[in-house]
């Protein structure tokens, strides 16, 4: 079997596992209702499809949070997405929260600003999470998981995240296959925290190469040199493995200074789900 | 001729951690099974406190004795059918098991402790607990029985010593997780398929009844894939209950079968264990079988 196969899904079986996930975890916290933050995005846009199906749409509000600069599309694709659906919905725009904080440093950049925007909208989730009884969606997957192509306390932030084990070429997969609409699997993925901002291309990768480079890494666990004599650059996986293993502190809680016998996260581990 | 009997393979949700709760669904899953005519109710391995337990196995851990609130009533349900419950087993000097008990007439009757431990993977169980240290089969008012638990049953000679032990009856008890949504997977993750074969492939190749139970739900983002299942000596299915979903699958068992498979295909009349046993002492005295790349090449002359 070629590697876009062994990459491919078994989109019925998938899609079970990740609706009963939802399901179950929120269900065991107590919880019937999700929100999550809808970009317009293939990530965020798939993510709303499967809470809908797990919750039923009346549950998920999607909360739509755009910037000034915010491409025009992607909030009419946003309310495609929630009126075919039938999702709650709320538009919360971030312009003011963070042209506040922006003004404070005129020399802020473009990297530093999407970071700030990215953690805006992760507390208007929280608060939106409060104020609506449910619990946060996360869209983050795979392959930016893997990459650290993310904002720690940002976009990263959820309680249940049920993309993060789908790589991007997954996501497309699954998006086309539970009805997502075909303008926004087929437009190039952006995070559109600046204008004309692309992922390939502030990455300087396509997600279909990176993600059987990463496939391979991961998931089949085969050596770099392995990879590369499988008609990948070396260059070029040797650059894939060094941006997983620079962006590790990302998935994992803060380092805790160790003095005591037990220590959260070294001795100390209780299940997550514990007593539910 | 042996009496036909009903076996219920309880693919049950368990609640992490919370035993009393855990021990409540399975009094229910007995009035349940009371209803379908069940002599024989097997519930899937930690049955009695979820599977991700980490640091709360000392917290959930059970004496299984009359003495323990949480056994009694279970020693009581069996009055009335026979049961087999998974729970975290602690012994007298404070070890820790993954155990499975089967209960009958008011009795434990034997309680098998898991050996194989899996700490590879997203597996864990070496860390918290203590391995069990064999497997042995025992009576039962249905015949002889043979136990295992999850991972013991992946190691092939588990089954093929319970076998030789007596065993007709084989009770796998499972929290498997599932994981693998390659192509064309038909209803459940990969490694379910391999479960699924092997626990017929050991039903034929063995000539005995084999069952499965497997337990469902979601911890921690892991989801339980269910399936239960029960096979014939000669290999045909008997039931399956559903992937993902809690069932309680019921069975008739007609031990009869067990002597029309040993006629067709007398493989347990030919086994030679005798042969095993003398070919696995050379092996594991080491004999004449290298044990390492130095071992074999001390061997070559010069």
């Amino acid at each position: 079997m070629d590697i876009e196969a062994r990459l491919s899904l078994d989109v019925p079986l998938t899609r079970r596992l990740l609706v009963n996930t939802i399901r179950a975890e929120l269900g065991r916290f107590g919880f019937k209702k999700a929100v999550l933050g809808l970009s317009g995005g293939l990530d965020s846009s798939l993510a709303a499809y499967l809470a809908a199906e797990a919750l039923g749409p009346e549950n998920v509000r999607a909360v739509l949070m755009p910037y000034s600069t915010s491409a025009p599309d992607s909030t009419r694709d946003a309310m495609d997405v929630i009126q075919r659906l039938g999702l709650s919905h709320a538009t919360i725009e971030i312009t003011g929260m963070v042209d506040a904080y922006f003004a404070y440093f005129p020399d802020i950049g473009q990297r530093r600003q999407g970071n700030v925007m990215a953690r805006a909208r992760m507390i208007i989730l929280y608060d939106q999470s409060e104020e609506w009884g449910g619990l946060v969606i996360g869209t983050s997957n795979k392959t930016e998981l893997l990459l650290g192509y993310g904002t720690l306390f940002g976009d990263m932030a959820s309680a249940v995240n049920p993309l993060g084990d789908l790589y991007k070429t997954q996501v497309r997969q699954m998006a086309r296959a539970v009805g997502v609409p075909e303008q926004i699997i087929a437009k190039p993925p952006s995070a559109d925290l600046w204008p004309g901002q692309t992922d390939e291309g502030e990455m300087g990768l396509t997600y279909a190469e990176v993600d059987k480079v990463l496939f391979l890494l991961v998931d089949e666990r085969r050596t770099r040199d392995e990879v590369a004599e499988m008609g990948f650059s070396p260059k070029f996986v040797s650059n894939v493995w060094r941006m997983v293993q620079k962006s590790q502190y990302k998935r994992l809680p803060p380092v805790i200074a160790k003095v005591s016998d037990r220590t959260v996260g070294w001795e100390f581990r209780m299940p997550r789900d514990w007593g539910t | 001729m042996a009496k036909t009997f009903t076996i219920g393979l309880a693919q049950m949700a368990p609640r992490l951690g919370d035993v009393e709760a855990n021990l409540q669904r399975h009094l229910e899953l007995v009035r349940e099974a009371r209803g379908l005519g069940i002599d024989l109710l097997c519930f899937p391995e930690l049955s009695m406190t979820g599977y991700t337990l980490r640091d709360l196995v000392p917290h959930v851990a059970v004496r299984p004795s009359p003495e323990h609130p949480a056994w009694k009533p279970l020693l009581d349900a069996s009055k009335e059918m026979s049961l087999l419950v998974g729970f975290v087993e602690e012994d007298a000097r404070h070890r820790f098991y993954i155990s499975q008990a089967f209960l009958d007439g008011g009795q434990t009757i034997h309680v098998h402790r898991k050996t194989y431990l899996p700490t590879y993977g997203l597996f864990e169980e070496g860390r918290y607990l203590c391995a069990g240290e064999g497997f042995q089969a025992f009576d039962t008012r249905f015949g002889r029985v043979g136990v295992a638990i999850c991972e013991d049953a992946w190691h092939l000679s588990t089954p093929y010593l319970l076998w030789l032990d007596g065993a007709d009856y084989l009770l796998f008890c499972s929290s498997s997780p599932a994981y693998g949504v390659g192509p064309d997977q038909e209803g459940a993750t990969g490694n379910a398929a391999t479960v699924q074969q092997f626990t017929k492939t050991y039903a034929r190749l063995l000539t005995s009844f084999a069952f499965h139970t497997n337990r469902v739900g979601v911890e921690e983002g892991i989801s339980f894939w269910g399936g239960s299942l029960g096979v014939a000596p000669s290999g045909p299915v008997l039931a399956q209950g559903p992937f993902f979903e809690e069932a309680l699958v019921p069975m008739e068992v007609d031990p009869g079968l067990l002597r029309t498979a040993r006629q067709r295909l007398p493989l347990l009349r030919d086994e030679k264990s005798l042969l095993v046993f003398h070919e696995l002492s050379r092996i594991v005295s080491h004999g004449d079988v290298p044990r390492t790349t130095e071992d074999a090449t001390t061997d070559e002359p010069g």
